[in-house]
């Protein structure tokens, strides 16, 4: 697409060229993923991360679809279709819920690797600001359709989820609680919520792989990135999708994959949270309630807001916190504008990249445990920390930080390494 | 498009009456066409949006009536009303005493006890058993349960405290415990809603 060298589509069988004169679809296929796209010839396995989250929405997809032909969406039936149905009666259902159920951590594991790595290398730099935020949306959707789908169930943990995260909504004043209840279809969770919980369930994948779409078409445009962070010269600098990357990207998926097996087959409840086996009941919390485990630093830093400020009040500022802290990742290719993309190039972001990995680490920590006081006190210096890493201490790292001399060109580093780079910073 | 063609030969001049020439029929089509499909939009929109708010049968349930007969001092019940929890509190003579000893000035969301109860039932704390944080159910109506440092409520799920008026003391609820409406139809019952 982006190359002038990109190998054309030339169908060689009559049946291929006729249809290709009349849909093109195997030439847009032959563009996006085969061998009329050039990438850069040294990308490293944190590239690999895309296409195996692509492999986990499909997965999603598909496990999802046949689960929905065994469950009952309905406040009495919706436990025992999962928990004694699906579980124990219908053929292989309890693979395929479990395979759901872990597909979901998995679907965020693979996806927080894809983020970390787009911030390490710069990917969300200018050309590719766009890549970068359409891939922030499909994580916002991910995460509505995540937290849709562990309500389901019905369980202790479903009902008192959607009442907590339902809940966000009544912080905003005047308006907040009518928003609440139009929401859940009544004053607390019940048949409306969970019907229409299970309806934008299954609807919202769809929606994500039209977006994951425009997000792969978008990249194409300028083309991959690579980890130099280094513009693409010339073919020497490219191989072809297919056959490099198909296999790399295939032989990775089925490593991984395995671990996602080992997991589903031999502790398929460790990423969960034994209160969902108990049935949801309206008059009793369950005294330790947590979301799943992708969603942690997100609620430790809901939770360390305890203090109102201003004219706003506590429980307000919280939700405004959780959702700033996405919120502001839009405007990463504005807040960090040093011209060199990679961090291998930028020995002081390098630091506090690493230093964000770990404060994200803490947050996730602090969510997932219990309230004590010291707990609350280091989530509220790790949530102020990552507001400081993206608000102050990126900008002014790529003010004034000193990068490292970059390499020539994609091939010559590949060839010679980086004891042989060029000896003039080159900033694009 | 033909329209624009037709309107370039149009000059400003009036007529003799004083309205504008270049206002055409179309214009009129034009405006009352878009107003009339913009109309129909909401119109279509409005079933999509209000399908969601809360149906009759649901709305329906809220009244609950509850007998409080076998209510000891110190102890409460647990019922529901709209679906959601409520609290009915029989509170003891001491714990109306800490209600009113307690300052105003200290209050996130100040309110007396009388505020909070019927006349002639001081003792009797109505409350919905919905923290105002984020909704989950508090600890402290049931026996032995964790009624918080302020003897009335705890809620477990981010740690707000409430005393035996059910108002907020500490942690990260705004508000006090909702008093909603309600009446004695008798000495031993309450009409909740």
């Amino acid at each position: 697409m982006s190359f002038s060298w990109a190998k054309p589509y030339e169908p060689k069988h009559p049946l291929a060229r006729w249809l290709d004169e009349r849909l093109p679809l195997p030439r847009l296929v032959y563009g996006a993923i085969g061998g009329g796209y050039p990438v850069p010839r040294n990308l490293n396995y944190f590239w690999n991360f895309g296409v195996l989250a692509g492999i986990f929405l499909t997965i999603q997809i598909v496990t999802g679809i046949v689960l929905a032909m065994h469950y009952y969406a309905t406040a009495d039936g919706a436990f025992n279709s999962v928990n004694q149905l699906i579980m124990r009666d219908v053929n292989a259902g309890w693979l395929l819920r479990y395979a759901h159920m872990n597909g979901a951590s998995f679907f965020f594991i693979v996806t927080y690797i894809h983020i970390f790595r787009g911030l390490y290398y710069g990917s969300y730099k200018a050309p590719r600001e766009l890549v970068w935020m359409l891939g922030l949306v499909i994580y916002l959707l991910m995460m509505a359709t995540a937290f849709m789908g562990y309500v389901l169930p019905w369980g202790q943990m479903s009902y008192w989820g959607a009442q907590v995260i339902t809940g966000f909504f009544s912080a905003f004043p005047v308006i907040g609680e009518p928003i609440r209840v139009w929401l859940l279809g009544g004053y607390a969770p019940d048949q409306a919520a969970l019907t229409r919980f299970f309806s934008l369930h299954y609807l919202l994948p769809f929606v994500i792989a039209g977006v994951v779409i425009l997000h792969i078409w978008s990249l194409h445009i300028p083309g991959s990135g690579n980890p130099t962070g280094v513009d693409v010269k010339d073919e020497k600098d490219t191989l072809p999708f297919h056959p490099y990357y198909t296999a790399k990207d295939g032989w990775f998926a089925a490593g991984f994959l395995l671990v996602y097996a080992l997991v589903t087959f031999y502790v398929p409840n460790y990423l969960g949270h034994p209160d969902n086996y108990i049935p949801a009941n309206a008059l009793a919390t369950p005294a330790h309630i947590v979301p799943e485990w992708y969603f942690w630093p997100f609620y430790a830093i809901l939770r360390s807001c305890t203090f109102n400020l201003f004219w706003i009040d506590a429980k307000l500022w919280g939700v405004l916190a959780m959702f700033g802290s996405i919120l502001l990742l839009f405007f990463l290719p504005w807040l960090d504008k040093s011209p060199v993309r990679s961090g291998n190039y930028r020995p002081m972001f390098k630091r506090f990249f690493w230093l964000l990995v770990i404060d994200v680490i803490i947050l996730g920590y602090v969510g997932g445990a219990p309230i004590v006081w010291w707990r609350t006190a280091l989530g509220q210096i790790a949530a102020a920390y990552y507001f400081l890493h993206f608000l102050v201490i990126l900008p002014l790292v790529s003010a004034f930080e000193t990068t490292d001399p970059l390499p020539n060109s994609i091939s010559e580093s590949v060839l010679s390494g980086d004891a042989r780079e060029a000896p003039v910073a080159v900033a694009g | 498009m033909a329209t624009t063609k037709a309107s370039a030969g149009v000059t400003e001049e009036t007529t003799g009456d004083g309205v504008h020439k270049d206002i055409r029929r179309r214009d009129f089509l034009n405006v009352a066409a878009v107003s009339f499909a913009g109309v129909g939009t909401v119109a279509v929109l409005a079933p999509l949006v209000i399908q969601m708010s809360p149906s009759a049968d649901v709305l329906a349930l809220s009244t609950t009536e509850v007998d409080i007969s076998k209510v000891q001092p110190g102890q409460g019940i647990k019922t529901q009303w709209r679906k959601q929890p409520v609290f009915v509190r029989n509170l003891t003579a001491k714990e109306i005493q800490e209600a009113n000893a307690v300052s105003m000035s200290d209050l996130r969301d100040p309110e007396t006890l009388a505020q909070r109860t019927k006349p002639g039932h001081a003792n009797w704390l109505i409350t919905l058993g919905v923290c105002t944080h984020l909704g989950c159910v508090p600890l402290g109506i049931g026996e032995g349960e964790n009624k918080g440092p302020y003897g009335g409520y705890f809620c477990p799920c981010h740690g707000s405290m409430y005393d035996t008026a059910a108002r907020i003391r500490q942690g990260p609820a705004p508000k006090n415990l909702a008093v909603p409406e309600y009446k004695f139809t008798s000495p031993t019952t309450v009409q909740i809603g």
